[in-house]
């Protein structure tokens, strides 16, 4: 505790502050994260056993109420969406890599210190129940800003709407008062897609790991990357193949908050620069109004 | 307070106007348009790209020209320079138009703008790690602040004026507003202070999607430098502005004593900007990044450019050397701004953007009616020093208010 102070009073020190920390966030970025809930709810994605059939596609647009992506070529309409986007909820890809390609699934990641919810203004983002990142359109200015944060590129905007909203994975939290789960993981028919909690979903990645070691990298996406996240996915190649970013272990909004946290400590800063500045105003304004006397 | 501010008053009709009544109008169509059928018919703007030219230019770089309020506050309460009063109520009003363009800006942006009332009411909804909330929060303060810094100039009009109502109302609260300025200022000099370094603050969380010759920790120190910068040189643009347009004498020495100071701040910002890509081992990436290694060294020119223009004011002041000084430190910052906010931003997967014709009919249209309002605002209000007024107003706004003082 004796550290903390003494380091939130080093931090009050302002602009001199912020330098300390973006010269050297490491240590202190641990210092923001968040511990992973393994109560909480996620997905577990298995590329491997990914086919790309898009069923999970499908579900999820019916689940959530979204309209097609309709898309005509050569005359014929297809439902098509080629990205996350205002009525797509989450999306199959394909990736390549040099002997191997597949299929993957893109949604929200729903991270354990997600980006989106620490930057969101009022809290419309905000995580909820159970770990879901969770979307309150009643408190939502539609500044965009989640889209700038988010690393996965995720929250999406309904820029076709003249009262836009932002889209994005819930894990069909409507859902659960009638006992369900998401969609997507409900259709899959290569059970590529599990819900449950994070914790059970962890062991059980690892149980395929150590079953066919050879199948599979050797590491969980999601376990650590990006400070955790409650989607975890499981690759037969390198997740960068996948388009899955390198994060590294600091949550992605840790260093915005270490430095905007260490110069807003208890607004002690702001407050010292005020009382300091009216000091020299006010004597500054007397001694003018004395030689105007004069 | 013994600046005798009078208005320019003449006719507000010129040809420069009707040229900016006419962009105002292409911004109004623009404007409806994009609140009648959505932000996605009506800019360039995507997923990839949520933030464009209105937030870029009109709050980004608009807040950093807009920064001379605060720039000359610091210089004449702060350091206690007397010597340059006569700049500091022109700076305060082109800040204030400068904020309250920035805002109309954002009311055009946010996709749910009926909801922006509760960005200052919804407390108990504030996001402590939000930088953007403390951005928003500081920049509606500040302009609050602004009017109250500016208000003596329109208070001092009533006061002169004709109308008994008006004149007790300004007598009654001139005296008020001037014993609370000091504090008054002391916030407007805060609130900036924050807000302004805030701005770069927004982005270090994008750390995987802007360029690492912008992306650096030292976001809020630089971005706080560009402002203080930008501050000082939209002082030299405005006086040399308002002396061409409206007839006044130049200020040119007593501008070019501050040169020095300018090029300080501009240097220590080329320094902290290396220094923090030295650091980070990023310093290959000036030459190794292509196109963006090319607008870093083009804003480092400009930057360096600007600096050694106001470094020669210190040694023999003259106005031509001023008018480009400012405008290339101005240039500068704005490039650096924008190249942080959108040049240097790039969100992958081949997302482009460049602004729609609205977007940019707005942005001219808001641009005009800030200029309309600083011509407006001269010509009726005791602003600006130096102007020679004609003989039926001669009537001081410093000796009219002493008469109201005893």
């Amino acid at each position: 505790m004796a550290e903390m102070t003494r380091r939130t009073a080093l931090r009050t020190l302002g602009a001199a502050g912020a330098a300390c920390a973006a010269l050297a966030p490491g240590e202190a970025e641990a210092r923001v994260a968040r511990q992973p809930d393994p109560e909480d709810h996620g997905l577990l994605v298995d590329v491997v056993r990914c086919i790309g059939c898009r069923a999970c596609v499908t579900r999820c647009k019916e689940a959530n109420g979204k309209p097609p992506d309709v898309r005509t070529v050569a005359g014929a309409a297809y439902d098509a969406p080629v990205d996350l986007n205002a009525t797509t909820l989450t999306v199959i890809k394909r990736w390549a890599g040099e002997r191997e390609a597949g299929f993957v699934k893109a949604q929200c990641m729903h991270c354990v210190h997600p980006a989106c919810a620490s930057v969101c203004m009022m809290k419309a983002l905000h995580k909820g129940e159970h770990g879901i990142v969770e979307y309150d359109v009643s408190k939502c200015v539609g500044c965009r800003y989640c889209q700038i944060a988010c690393p996965f590129n995720v929250p999406k905007f309904e820029w076709a709407s003249v009262a836009p909203r932002i889209v994005k994975c819930e894990l069909c939290r409507h859902r659960a008062k009638d006992g369900k789960g998401p969609a997507c993981a409900e259709v899959c028919p290569r059970d590529a897609v599990t819900a449950g909690k994070r914790g059970a979903l962890l062991a059980e990645a690892r149980r395929r790991i150590a079953e066919r070691p050879r199948a599979y990298e050797r590491e969980v996406y999601g376990e650590t990357d990006g400070g955790g996240t409650n989607v975890l996915y499981l690759a037969p190649v390198d997740f960068a193949v996948l388009g899955l970013p390198e994060l590294g272990r600091d949550p992605a909004p840790a260093l915005s908050e270490v430095i905007q946290g260490g110069i807003y400590q208890g607004f002690a800063a702001p407050l010292v620069l005020l009382g300091a500045l009216s000091i020299v105003t006010w004597k500054n304004a007397r001694a003018a109004r004395k030689e105007e006397e004069r | 307070m013994s600046a005798p501010a009078r208005p320019v008053e003449g006719r507000f009709f010129t040809p420069a106007i009707q040229i900016m009544l006419a962009l105002w109008g292409l911004g109004t169509v623009a404007g409806l348009y994009r609140f009648t059928h959505g932000l996605g018919a009506a800019t360039s703007m995507n997923d990839g790209y949520p933030w464009g030219l209105w937030i870029a230019f009109d709050v980004v770089v608009g807040t950093g020209l807009a920064s001379g309020g605060y720039a000359m506050a610091l210089l004449v309460y702060v350091f206690n320079k007397g010597r340059y009063h006569p700049l500091v109520r022109p700076a305060l009003v082109t800040s204030l138009l400068g904020y309250s363009v920035a805002g109309v800006a954002v009311a055009f942006d946010l996709g749910r703008f009926w909801n922006m009332w509760r960005i200052p009411v919804s407390v108990w909804d504030w996001n402590g790690t939000s930088v953007l909330l403390e951005v928003a929060l500081c920049m509606m303060a500040y302009t609050a602040v602004l009017f109250l810094e500016v208000s003596p100039a329109l208070l001092e009009r009533w006061a002169a004026s004709g109308r008994e109502d008006r004149a007790a109302l300004a007598r009654a609260w001139l005296p008020r507003v001037e014993r609370a300025l000091p504090f008054v200022v002391a916030v407007g000099l805060v609130l900036p202070t924050m807000h302004q370094s805030s701005l770069g603050s927004l982005l270090l969380v994008a750390g995987t999607k802007l360029h690492g010759l912008w992306h650096t920790g030292l976001l809020p120190l630089l971005f706080l430098l560009t402002a203080v910068a930008m501050g000082y040189a939209v002082i030299y643009f405005e006086s040399i502005f308002s002396s061409v347009a409206f007839r006044r004498p130049l200020e040119t020495r007593l501008l070019g004593r501050l040169g020095v100071f300018i090029a300080g701040v501009i240097a220590a910002f080329v320094v902290v900007r290396f220094a923090g890509l030295f650091l980070s081992g990023r310093i290959g990436l000036t030459v190794s990044s292509g196109v963006h290694s090319f607008f870093f060294w083009a804003e480092t020119l400009l930057f360096l450019g600007a600096a050694w223009l106001f470094m020669q004011q210190g040694v023999r002041a003259h106005a031509p050397g001023q008018l480009q000084a400012a405008l290339l430190a101005l240039f500068a910052g704005a490039m650096y701004r924008i190249d942080a906010f959108l040049t240097g931003f790039n969100p992958g997967q081949n997302w482009v953007y460049f602004p729609s014709l609205p977007e940019l009919f707005v942005t001219l249209g808001l641009v005009a009616t800030e200029t309309m309002a600083y011509v407006f605002l001269v010509r009726k209000f005791p602003i600006l020093a130096g102007v020679t007024a004609p003989a039926s107003r001669t009537v001081p706004a410093a000796a009219a208010r002493q008469g109201v003082v005893s």
